[in-house]
């Protein structure tokens, strides 16, 4: 029972996080101030993002086979690789130095 | 519809078949690259005594793998409710700042905000910012969101069933699947050495606070303290 109410809570509360991003009053969204906010958050988001699931597992900062496969994303992005090679090549190194 | 394609693309010129062959690939390579996630996600909340019915449930709705994940970690550890609880909702408001971008980038109206803030998640996001300078915001959001649905579901609903026979993500290096693909959706838009800094800048604070705060927090301490360091730059 208990199980069942955190799944419920969980899912509704996520859908309206969800939703709350796309019901800011459109005033409040105008100066050029919130325009640039709202046109960087998302990169700076994403950034952090990647910036813990590559360096960090739950509360711990880790250094591990993950920091190669950044390592040569960022290689490949710069050398303009295709997406799929840079998502690829970056999955196999991980994996190769995490077999090491 | 959506915001006026800019002239600074570097794939300018392209035509609508090469677009739409580039976004359908990219919505494909990330949709498969989160399929072994949605396995173990499945294997991993049966292990935590959830019911298929539960399981497939988080993700129809929830249809957060951070979240979820979190979720099931903590209760599968053992942890209470309330901090399972806690940290899904954590992880999930990141969802809530990328819906207003979204929001102000596609501007739907009536039932479709609904459907589209379901969706809104880092994939489809990362797919409809990188591909708004040059117009197909909308056709990357919607290819990548509804890709990355109907593969996750199938593959929680295989996971819970017959369990996750792929392994980790770690040992197949599919922890970086997710990583690589931002980073190349986000190239475009670090062209500016000011976007690069606070970029790194977002990543740095992230990381600097993993250890001090609940897990999902330093996303969101990081993403919105290098936005606050780019308003005060820009003065």
């Amino acid at each position: 029972m208990k199980l069942w109410l955190a799944v419920l809570i969980a899912s509704a509360g996520c859908a309206l996080l969800k939703f709350a991003g796309f019901v800011v009053p459109a005033r409040l969204l105008e100066s050029a101030a919130a325009r640039r906010t709202l046109e960087a958050l998302p990169v700076t988001l994403l950034s952090a993002l990647i910036a813990v699931s590559v360096f960090a597992t739950g509360n711990h900062l880790m250094l591990d086979s993950r920091a190669a496969g950044l390592a040569v994303a960022l290689i490949l992005v710069a050398i303009r690789a295709p997406f799929l090679v840079v998502v690829v090549a970056a999955c196999a190194t991980a994996a190769g130095v995490h077999a090491l | 519809m959506s915001e006026p394609p800019r002239d600074d693309h570097p794939t300018g010129g392209e035509t609508r078949k090469a677009a739409e062959r580039r976004i359908r690939n990219r919505a494909l390579t990330i949709g498969i690259s989160v399929t072994p996630f949605g396995l173990s996600f499945g294997a991993v909340s049966v292990e935590a005594h959830l019911s298929v019915i539960q399981v497939c449930l988080l993700s129809l709705a929830l249809f957060s793998g951070a979240s979820q994940f979190a979720l099931v970690s903590v209760i599968g550890a053992g942890g209470s409710y309330f901090s399972a609880v806690g940290t899904a909702l954590l992880l999930g408001v990141r969802n809530g700042l990328y819906g207003a971008r979204i929001n102000a980038l596609l501007r739907p109206t009536g039932w479709r905000r609904f459907v589209m803030a379901d969706v809104t998640i880092d994939e489809s996001t990362a797919m409809a910012v990188s591909e708004a300078p040059a117009g197909h915001a909308a056709r990357a959001f919607w290819s990548t969101a509804l890709t990355v649905y109907v593969l996750w579901n199938l593959a929680t609903i295989i996971g819970a069933l017959v369990g996750n026979a792929f392994g980790s993500p770690a040992t197949t290096g599919l922890d970086v699947a997710g990583p690589a693909a931002f980073i190349a959706l986000l190239a475009p838009r670090l062209t500016t050495m000011r976007m690069r800094t606070v970029a790194l800048a977002s990543g740095v604070i992230a990381l600097v606070t993993v250890p001090l705060v609940p897990v999902g927090a330093p996303i969101l301490i990081g993403g919105l303290t290098a936005v606050a360091l780019l308003l005060v730059f820009d003065r």
